[in-house]
Parts: C-alpha cells; structure tokens; sequence
C-alpha cells in the first residue's frame, strides 16, 4: 500500500434523500476527501448489483450506494430491495474473492449532510486500508 | 452528436475552488463536444441566452450545465433548451457546486474532480433519449375521507369552487370531535353552536353527496384518476324515509352506554348520536337490539309512521372515481388506563378532558353538572394534570399534544362558573399557550377564575375516605403536596386513530412511527403528501387545535381544486418501458413494483405462433423509481431517463 493511494470511489445516491443530504453538506460547507464521484438514481432500489461489479472492473476501488432511511423510501419500497440485495451481494463477493470493504451500503436522509461528510471521510479511510483495487488491472 | 458544455462560476461559489476555465477547456477535447464555455451565473437571463444562442449558432442537440445541484436548477435549463428547440430530456447538470467546489479546498483536486463530474454528465447525456412528457384526464370530482371539522371545511371550500364533493365519515353523523366539546378557547365559544351552522351549509350544498356510517375499503389508481371502494354499512333506517321524528327511539327499551358521552350516559339500541347530528336519522346497534339478537321486540318498527325501519338492510359497497383525495380522519384519544399512578383507569372519579367536557356540556348526560362519576355529588375540589400520555417516550407518545394545556385552562375556568364555591388545582410541567389570545387566557383563568397552578408531577392518586388522595410535586416552591379532591380531570393526549395504519397502508401514504400520516415537507409542504393527488389536514397529520385545523382544511382544498381546474394532468415520463421481445413473462417486475403499476399482458409470439405473457408498464402509474428495472433478469424492462445504458455509460467513464 503505497502513501500516495488516492483511491477512486464511486456513490451511487437515490434523488430524494442521500443526493439531497450530500447536497446539504455542501451547502454546510463542510469539507470531505474528493475522492468520492457521484452517480444519481432514483431510488437506491434501481441499482443493479451488476453495476458494483461493473464499477469494480472498470478501476473503482470502492463502490458505496446510499438511500433513504429504511421506512421512508419515497418509493415506499425500494430501499428495503436494495437492502436485500445488497446484502447476496457482499456474500457473492466472499464467494469471488473480492474484498468484502469494496462495497457498502449507507442510509442517508435529506437532514443528514454532517453523516454524509463522515461517511465519506471514513469510507475513503476503509479503502485506503483495503488498497488499490486489482481486479481490472 | 453535437454536445454543448456550460460551465458556471456561480460568483465566485464554485470559481473561486475550481478553475472553470480549466474545467471547460479540457472537456471540449472530448470526442461528442462541440463547443464549451464558462459564464459568472449560467441560470441569470443572460447565462440562459448564452445557451440558447449557443444551441442556435452551433448547432448543438444535447446540453450539459456544470454548475449547482440538479434539484436546484433541473427545470430551469430543461425549460431553456426547449425554448431553443431541444427536447428538454437532452440536458444533464454535472453538480461541481455542493458535490465539489463547495466541499474542497484545494484547488488543484477540486479542478480535477469537477472535470471527471462533468465528464460523467457528458457520458450520461450522451445516452439519453427525447421523452415527451404525457397527459392525463381529471376526474373532476374530490373525494373527503372524515367528516369533522377538517373535513367539513374542506368540503365547504371545494364547493364554493363549484366542484363536486363526497363526504365518507365512519361514524353515523358528521361533525367529529368537535360535537363533543361544549366550550371553545379562547373565545368560549359553544362548540355546538359554531360547529352546527358549517354542518348545515356543507349537507345543504348541492355539489356535496354525504356518505354517514360508511367506510373507505380499498383505493386504487392515482392522482387525477382514483377508483375507491367504500363500503357503506347497514343502518337498518331507510334515510330516505326517515323523518327524524323520534318515535322509534324514544320507544326502544334497551339502554346501553353512550359512545358520544363516554359512557356517563346512556342511549338506545336504536338511536342518533346527538340532537344536531346529520343526517338527523337513526342508527341500530345490531351488537344490542332485541330484534337482531334473539328475534323479540320490533317496536321501532312498528311504530313508525313512515315505514324507515328495515331490518333486512344490508351493506353496500360502492365504487367511485376520485380526481383528488383529502384525508382528514382526524385522532383518537390517549388511553390512561396504563397509568398506574392514575388508578389504571378503574377510579370512577378519575375521568379524562372529553369527560369533562360532556359533563360541562348543559346536553351531556349530567345536564351541565360537574359531578362526581361516582356518586354524583358535585363537584368542588377538582385537580387537573396535564400531559397524561403526551411527551412521554415510556408510554410511546413523545409529542406533545399541543391542546391539552388550553383545554385544561378552559376545563378550570367552565368549572369556576359551574361550581362558584370550587377550586381547581392544576399539575403541569410547561404551560403550551401559543396561539392567538392563548396566553391571556391562561393568565385570566389565573388571575380571575382562582386556579391554582401547581408545577410538577403527579405520583400518585389512591381512594380514602370518599376523596381521591392526589400526591404530587411543586417544584417551584420545592416541595411535596397532597390535595384531596373530589374530581380528578386526566388532560390525556392526542394519538392517531386506531386504523390510521391501515388507511395509510390503503391509499399509499407514508406515516411515521406515531402513527400520524406524513407531510410531503414539514415546513414547506404541510398539507401535501409524496403521493400526488392525496392531501392532508387536521390531527390526522399532526395535533392541532380548531383555527389550524381549519387553516390546514382549507389549504389542503386549495391544492384538490388546484387539480380541479385543470384540463389535463402533466406526467413526467421518466417511466419504465418493456421490450415484449425480451420479456420472459416472469411476473419478477410485477411483483416489485410498489406502485401495482405493471401488469401482465399478452402478445402474439411469432416465432412460437402463440400468445404468451409479458409485462406492461401503466404508464400513467408508474412513478420511474426503477425498482422493476433493478430485478429484470431479461434486461427487458428499463426506465426512461435513467436507463441501464445511460448509468453503465457514466460509470466507464469514471
């Protein structure tokens, strides 16, 4: 693990809580590593667990999809699909061989722009610790 | 392809931690942009002509704004390149404000990250395709669930604006909660009296239809166009026939416990629930009437002179369609039976706020006495203790209830002038006198009716002697007191009613863990809920006292009439599409949708040469959440605007 890994990490954010929180940490103002790019979805529930590996194998070294808190999907149920999901997924990842930290999944709400400034914060530490990614190399 | 790329300082918001310039160079040197270019505000008039003049002088046919938030500005350059002749779903906003140059403070990283953004904006409009946007016709007719107060001005409203209205209140009269109280604060206003006038006028209307005694079962659609069955019960009295007069129940020999009076009074088998209700026509309790429990009486039958009794009566479920829908349900209240402090409920003399005000009331079951439950002696040393159920995590209500503190001050002054000699003594912990005249009133129940106020909590009411023994604090003279009372009055809480839950459930509205249905925004969409089309108002929502209910009620009739006026309903189209060749029939889509917005259909397979199942998207349901999408294992089905190829697009140019 080199010092000067600055791992690239993807966040898929759903459009009515988690892109709303990161929006309300920027209009905070409060500072977080720039290594996070984000994708807007709909709904937490539209991720295709495909498109985590895609990321994976196209060079991200970290994936992060986040959604509205479990009870308040403003789609009344996709979260609680993706929660599901999600989770075959990390154990597909065991299965592959692929380092479980890769990928996570988060809860943010529209009122939670300091969780999202941590989040990331403690993400980018994760992955950092985790290492360049190797798999599309 | 010809992509146009915008980049905005925004000031010196996003300029003075991203070099912009650097930013719009290096993205003109991707493969599809053709021109790129910074401006100090892109959404000021100016800002909006550079693109459309940009669009014009080169030709461009997809926009891509790298500036602030998508939920700030969407629409605002959606509209400006339809204007310029561009379908307004060829434009994407790359956020280098919130997500970057608001975040970061060293510029050469910021720099960095506001081209790779921008670049991902340009590989998703890159893929997108031109929606047109949809239209739907309006049922012009709006739907009321609850006939209290909140409900009644609702109705009263939509009406005023000529449109139809249909009333579906559970209870055999309208006029909810309110018909109960016998006194208003702060004006002292009989609850009656101000009450009765609003029931007449909304019954009288002819764009009301009424529906009494019946309730909502199932709701189906969406906004513009709800299909709801509701069921109305068997009242066993013809209401056309019926006149009112009273011979049936004054005749009826069962009595039981009033449910209006709480069970200080009594009513027949055959009754109407207070004098002033509407329809002023009875109901039979099937649960207690002779003739429907053991086949013996019929004397209501008989003695009615217009033949409105039938005994054969059975429910009715009727279907309707509804172009908007107002909840307005109102609330139930706190049981304090689990209270061991206060008697577990099992001391007659323990009584709650609504008791008291049917005791207070000169219609109510004491004819206007404050008495005690148990002996009837009246009543002269009465304690009041607030918040009983309200701000208490323990007992599952953490909220406060809003109107306990004023109703109790009422409860303390109505007292006084029913009973000249009596003393009130009132247990609180803050005293909630916020509205208009509130706080003047709670200082002249003080200053001019006696009541003592005492801060601090109740530990303990036990029997002795006759009295009710109440222990409790005073903190702000730092000891113990100890009250014999005649008459204790629990200020119990506001809660949810006990099917709101299930309503929720029905029409697809969020609610929190209390219970009470959830606003769109709680500061800036009170009335509205994330499902368009369905408006809230009264203590459905939250606890709210008469003027907000009111406020809410005619708010909430704004925006149904907002849809009223329409000639058609605008859908945006991000929906979900199925390619039916691709469709294995699955049901997977069905299944996970939350909205019951796809359906099967059959197509005509020409290879097979036979029909078989697919899925069909209801377009004018759908809300484009893309959960279908997510389970499609035949990649069949897609959601426009954020298709699988537009996302996978924007991740490989990561």
């Amino acid at each position: 693990m080199s010092k000067d890994f600055e791992p690239k990490i993807v966040g898929f954010l759903c459009n009515w809580c988690s892109y709303a929180g990161a929006d309300l940490t920027g209009t905070s103002r409060m500072e977080y590593p720039p290594n996070i790019k984000i994708i807007r979805v709909p709904c937490s529930g539209r991720m295709n667990p495909l498109f985590v590996l895609k990321c994976l194998m196209n060079g991200a070294d970290g994936v992060l999809v986040s959604g509205c808190h479990i009870g308040d999907c403003h789609y009344s149920e996709g979260n609680f699909y993706a929660r599901r999901r999600f989770a075959v997924l990390k154990k597909l990842f065991e299965y592959a061989g692929i380092d479980p930290r890769r990928f996570q999944m988060s809860w943010v709400s529209a009122s939670e722009g300091e969780k999202w400034a941590k989040l990331v914060k403690e993400l980018v530490e994760e992955i950092k610790q985790a290492g360049p990614n190797m798999l599309g190399a | 392809m010809r992509i146009g790329v915008f980049v905005c300082h925004c000031g010196t918001n996003i300029s003075a931690t991203v070099d912009v310039e650097k930013v719009a160079q290096k993205i003109s040197r991707l493969p599809k942009v053709k021109f790129s270019a910074t401006y100090k505000y892109m959404c000021s008039d100016p800002g909006q002509n550079l693109v459309r003049e940009s669009i014009k002088e080169h030709k461009l046919d997809r926009i891509v704004i790298a500036s602030c938030s998508p939920r700030l500005h969407e629409k605002t350059f959606k509209k400006c390149v339809e204007d310029a002749g561009i379908n307004p779903y060829l434009v994407e906003m790359a956020n280098i404000r919130e997500h970057c140059s608001w975040v970061h403070k060293d510029m050469e990283e910021a720099t960095q990250k506001a081209i790779e953004i921008t670049r991902l904006a340009v590989a998703k409009v890159s893929r997108d395709r031109p929606l047109e946007k949809t239209y739907m016709p309006i049922e012009k007719k709006v739907l009321v669930i609850g006939g209290g107060i909140s409900g009644i001005q609702s109705a009263i409203d939509i009406t005023f604006a000529r449109y139809p209205v249909t009333i579906i209140e559970k209870e055999p009269t309208i006029g909810g909660r309110m018909a109960l109280f016998d006194k208003t604060f702060p004006t002292l206003d009989c609850a009656a009296c101000i009450l009765t006038p609003k029931m007449v006028t909304v019954s009288q209307n002819e764009y009301t239809t009424i529906h009494t005694y019946s309730e909502v079962e199932e709701v189906n659609g969406h906004v513009g166009n709800f299909r709801v069955k509701f069921r109305k019960k068997a009242r066993f009295v013809d209401l056309r026939k019926c006149t009112g007069c009273g011979a049936c129940w004054n005749k009826c020999p069962v009595k039981v416990d009033s449910e209006f009076d709480l069970g200080l009074g009594k009513r027949k088998a055959i009754y109407v629930p207070f004098p002033q209700a509407i329809p002023n026509v009875p109901v039979i309790d099937r649960q207690n009437c002779l003739w429907f429990t053991s086949k013996k009486c019929g004397l209501c039958k008989k003695i009615c002179a217009f033949g409105a009794i039938d005994y054969d009566m059975s429910d009715e479920i009727i279907e309707e369609k509804f172009g908007a829908i107002i909840v307005a349900t109102g609330f139930n209240q706190f049981d304090h039976s689990v209270y061991g402090e206060y008697g577990y409920g099992r001391f007659k003399d323990v009584i709650t706020g609504l008791h008291f005000e049917r005791m207070a009331n000169s219609s109510g079951p004491t004819a206007g006495k404050i008495v005690r439950p148990s002996d009837g002696k009246e009543a002269h040393d009465v304690v009041f203790i607030q918040c009983v159920g309200s701000r208490d995590e323990q007992k599952g209500v953490p909220y406060c209830s809003r109107l306990c503190c004023m109703y109790t001050a009422k409860h303390a002054l109505l007292l006084k002038e029913h009973n000249k000699d009596s003393q009130a003594y009132i247990f609180y912990i803050d005293i909630r006198a916020a509205g208009k005249n509130y706080e003047e009133f709670v200082k002249k129940v003080q200053t001019d009716y006696g009541a003592v106020y005492l801060r601090g909590r109740v530990s303990r009411i036990f029997q002795k002697g006759g009295k009710l023994i109440v222990r409790g604090a005073d903190t702000l003279s730092g000891g113990q007191v100890e009250i014999k009372a005649d008459l204790v009055v629990l200020a119990t809480g506001l809660i949810a009613q006990a099917d709101a839950a299930k309503l929720a459930q029905m029409l697809h509205i969020p609610y929190d863990q209390n219970n009470l249905f959830t606003e769109a925004h709680p500061k800036l969409a009170p009335v509205e809920t994330i499902t368009s089309g369905i408006f809230l108002t009264g203590a459905c929502q939250s606890p709210k006292d008469i003027p907000d209910t009111v406020a809410t009620a005619s708010a909430a009739s704004v925006k149904a009439l907002g849809l009223m006026v329409q000639d058609k309903l605008e859908r945006e189209p991000i929906v979900a599409k199925v390619n039916p060749d691709a469709c294995s029939g699955c049901r997977s889509c069905i299944q996970a949708c939350p909205f019951s917005a796809i359906e099967e259909d059959e197509i005509e397979d020409s290879r097979l040469k036979r029909k078989r199942a697919v899925a069909k998207v209801l377009e004018g349901v759908c809300t484009g959440c893309g959960n279908c999408t997510a389970v499609c294992r035949m990649s069949a089905i897609d959601l426009e605007g954020f298709t699988n190829r537009q996302i996978m697009e924007e991740i490989e140019a990561l």
